[in-house]
């Protein structure tokens, strides 16, 4: 049945009726492509999003001290909490917590180079910043646990103190002075998606020994294993918790220390993009299905309309099989050439988005904070809709093919 | 070759039934050349539905070449209908968006035949009854008397055993109507049954059998010897007129 003869049957049949081919055609293709650019659109919303969030590990926590908001066993609100290292230790024992890191801040600091000098952010840490802050290193290495131990004197500068101090010429195992004590420069840092990478790097410890001599510290960084809400939502709970019973505050004190989940944030608004993306979908289906009746419709339509040909066919010895194998292959060739043209016309209106999107990122130098980025579509569901739709058509035009197939030739014949 | 016994054949109509052939009896062997004559609504389209296999009847039996003709799939039944009998309608029934050759070739490529070669084959006829020239126009392009001969070509291209024709000349002037007689009358002397309807005394004249039909009975079989007679007072009826 498959023989070259029922192919040239149908491309005679589709060659003379070239309105009826268009429309069948023209609403599986217009449906495919609507798809495509809807759910194109939602990934490109949603990847846009999601990039954003990765400028920082997303399973990132940065805790920082304040003053008691709530009056805990007799004593006076506004009291000032502060950390020391034993707190990094503390929080490192809650369970769900990965690597951390403690900051001290110093503030504005002098760097100088020969000649040259200015004043930038130094922030003390520990090895794991690196992994918390998703710190890009350009040149050399990044602090590591033999800096911390033995108080090394070493200095991971951002590239814009590179650039400021050294110029052209090379930075590493160079000495800085950082307020008047010399550092040897180890690595060169910069932070994703920042224009402005004026911070540098220094151990904790030395810090702490150089400038200041105690171990306090004001801040702390770290990464949490947590895959839901509730999860992350439970270990900041026992980090309230554990703080609290060291420094006397009522774990429900929302002013006592300051505390920034980023997995929360993140788990949120990936929820909400979950409901676009929902939304999308729904918008997508109704989109297929219309398609989909568009296609019932018309052939219901050509049946009709061939009535009295599948009788004249039948007449002269058409067998019920070949007439329904005549009208459903005619329908599948139309809407899979259709689905075809609307799927290329979509994925590639899309893919073409998405090049001149990226043409246009590369002098802002990803400054800006996207937030549509690559707006295409997983070829899989493409397809799949795809031969949603030439499955559908088929089994449209199967119903009354069979129908038509199986009355006596003479009532076909009749038909006007 | 044809067997009719007491064939009965009603049309369900919502709660009522037409009764239109009422216990039909009919020998009609190979090579015959027979037309069926009678009032309208008498039952002649309803017969020669149910002789070439588009229609069912009740009851009764029809046997076509030994072949008890009842209760057949479809499927066997059009490839019955695609060896056994070729068609011939008053309104021609060409597919509109086929050109004439490829109207003529169809029944060929429910064969199995090869496009090319069904084409030639195609050709042959349509050269046979003068078409040549119009192999590749469409129905639209054609008068009647065109149609009806590439009707009769696209009949013939399967070599049937019979040749159904509901009256044939119905949509034709005279010229054209004896001109598809003759064409008939040389199929039929090639030893192919011929079996027309036809309302008209001067077309069932040319066959060599009538069969008149009176709601839903034959009525009478008016055969050769006969109808000398038959053409005698026909002719003498039209001078009388
Ligand atoms: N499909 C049908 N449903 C119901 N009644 C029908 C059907 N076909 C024919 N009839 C009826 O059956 C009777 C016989 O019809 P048939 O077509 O056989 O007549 P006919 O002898 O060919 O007449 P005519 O010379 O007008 O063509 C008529 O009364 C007609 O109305
Ligand atoms: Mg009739």
């Amino acid at each position: 049945m498959f023989d070259i003869d029922i192919w040239q049957e149908i491309l005679a049949t589709i060659k003379k009726n070239k309105m009826r081919t268009f429309l069948t055609g023209f609403s599986v293709a217009w449906g495919i492509f609507m798809l495509m650019i809807l759910l194109g659109s939602g990934n490109g919303l949603s990847n846009g999003v999601a990039a954003n969030f990765m400028n920082d590990a997303v399973n990132a926590m940065w805790i920082w001290n304040g003053e008691t908001t709530i009056a805990y066993e007799g004593m006076k609100t506004g009291r000032p909490i502060s950390f020391q290292n034993q707190d990094q230790d503390i929080v490192s024992k809650v369970s769900g917590v990965g690597a951390s890191s403690g900051r001290y801040f110093m503030g504005n600091t002098r760097y100088s180079y020969g000649k040259e000098s200015g004043e930038y952010t130094t922030i003390t840490c520990q090895p794991a910043l690196r992994d918390v802050e998703n710190l890009i290193l350009n040149e050399g290495r990044f602090i590591n646990q033999i800096d911390i131990l033995q108080n090394r004197k070493i200095v991971v500068i951002g590239t814009d103190i590179k650039t400021a101090l050294f110029k052209d010429s090379t930075a590493l195992g160079e000495y800085v002075n950082i307020n008047m004590v010399p550092f040897k420069v180890v690595g060169i840092c910069s932070e994703p998606g920042s224009t402005r990478n004026r911070n540098a790097y220094m151990p904790l410890s030395t810090a702490q020994m150089i400038f200041n001599g105690s171990n306090k510290i004001h801040n702390l960084a770290l990464t949490i294993n947590a895959s839901t809400l509730e999860e992350s939502q439970a270990i900041e709970e026992q980090i309230r918790t554990a703080l609290g019973k060291k420094h006397k505050f009522d774990p429900k004190d929302e002013g006592a220390i300051g505390l920034y989940n980023k997995l929360e944030n993140y788990i949120q608004t990936m929820k909400i993009f979950q409901a676009i993306k929902i939304f999308i979908w729904i918008i997508g289906i109704g989109t297929l299905i219309a398609g989909i009746v568009g296609v019932s419709n018309i052939m219901l339509i050509v049946v009709k309309e061939r009535t009295k040909e599948i009788g004249i066919r039948k007449a002269i010895g058409a067998s019920p099989s070949s007439v329904i194998g005549l009208i459903l292959l005619e329908s599948i060739m139309i809407t899979t050439i259709a689905g075809y043209i609307g799927l290329v016309l979509g994925t590639g209106l899309m893919e073409m988005i998405n090049y001149f999107m990226m043409q246009s990122a590369v002098p802002a130098t990803d400054q800006s904070e996207t937030i549509f980025m690559n707006p295409t579509v997983d070829i899989n569901i493409a397809v799949y809709s795809t031969l949603l739709l030439i499955i559908a058509g088929a089994f449209a035009g199967y119903i009354p093919a069979k129908r038509a197939a199986s009355i006596k030739p003479i009532v076909a014949l009749r038909d006007e | 070759m044809i067997r009719l016994n007491n064939i009965h054949k009603s049309y369900e109509m919502g709660s009522s039934s037409l009764h239109v052939l009422k216990g039909i009896d009919l020998h009609i062997e190979q090579g015959d050349f027979v037309s069926i004559m009678g009032s309208s609504g008498s039952g002649k389209s309803t017969l020669l539905n149910i002789l070439g296999m588009l229609d069912n009847y009740d009851n009764g039996t029809y046997h076509l070449s030994g072949n008890l003709i009842a209760n057949m799939s479809e499927k066997k039944a059009a490839k019955l209908r695609n060896e056994m009998v070729g068609f011939v309608f008053q309104s021609f029934n060409l597919i509109s968006f086929k050109n004439a050759m490829e109207n003529v070739a169809l029944p060929l490529y429910y064969k199995g035949v090869p496009r090319k070669k069904r084409n030639l084959i195609a050709l042959e006829y349509l050269d046979k009854l003068g078409l040549k020239e119009w192999a590749n126009h469409m129905p639209n392009e054609m008068s009647g008397g065109q149609k009806q001969r590439v009707a009769i070509a696209r009949a013939l291209i399967s070599q049937p055993k019979i040749i159904l024709a509901d009256e044939p000349t119905g949509a034709l002037d005279s010229a054209n109507s004896y001109e598809v007689m003759d064409i008939l009358r040389e199929i039929n002397d090639d030893g192919i049954t011929v079996i027309i309807v036809t309302h008209e005394h001067d077309i069932a004249a040319m066959t060599s059998q009538i069969i008149r039909l009176n709601d839903g009975r034959i009525h009478e079989i008016i055969r050769n010897g006969e109808l000398k007679q038959f053409q005698k007072e026909y002719i003498h009826g039209l001078e009388t007129a």
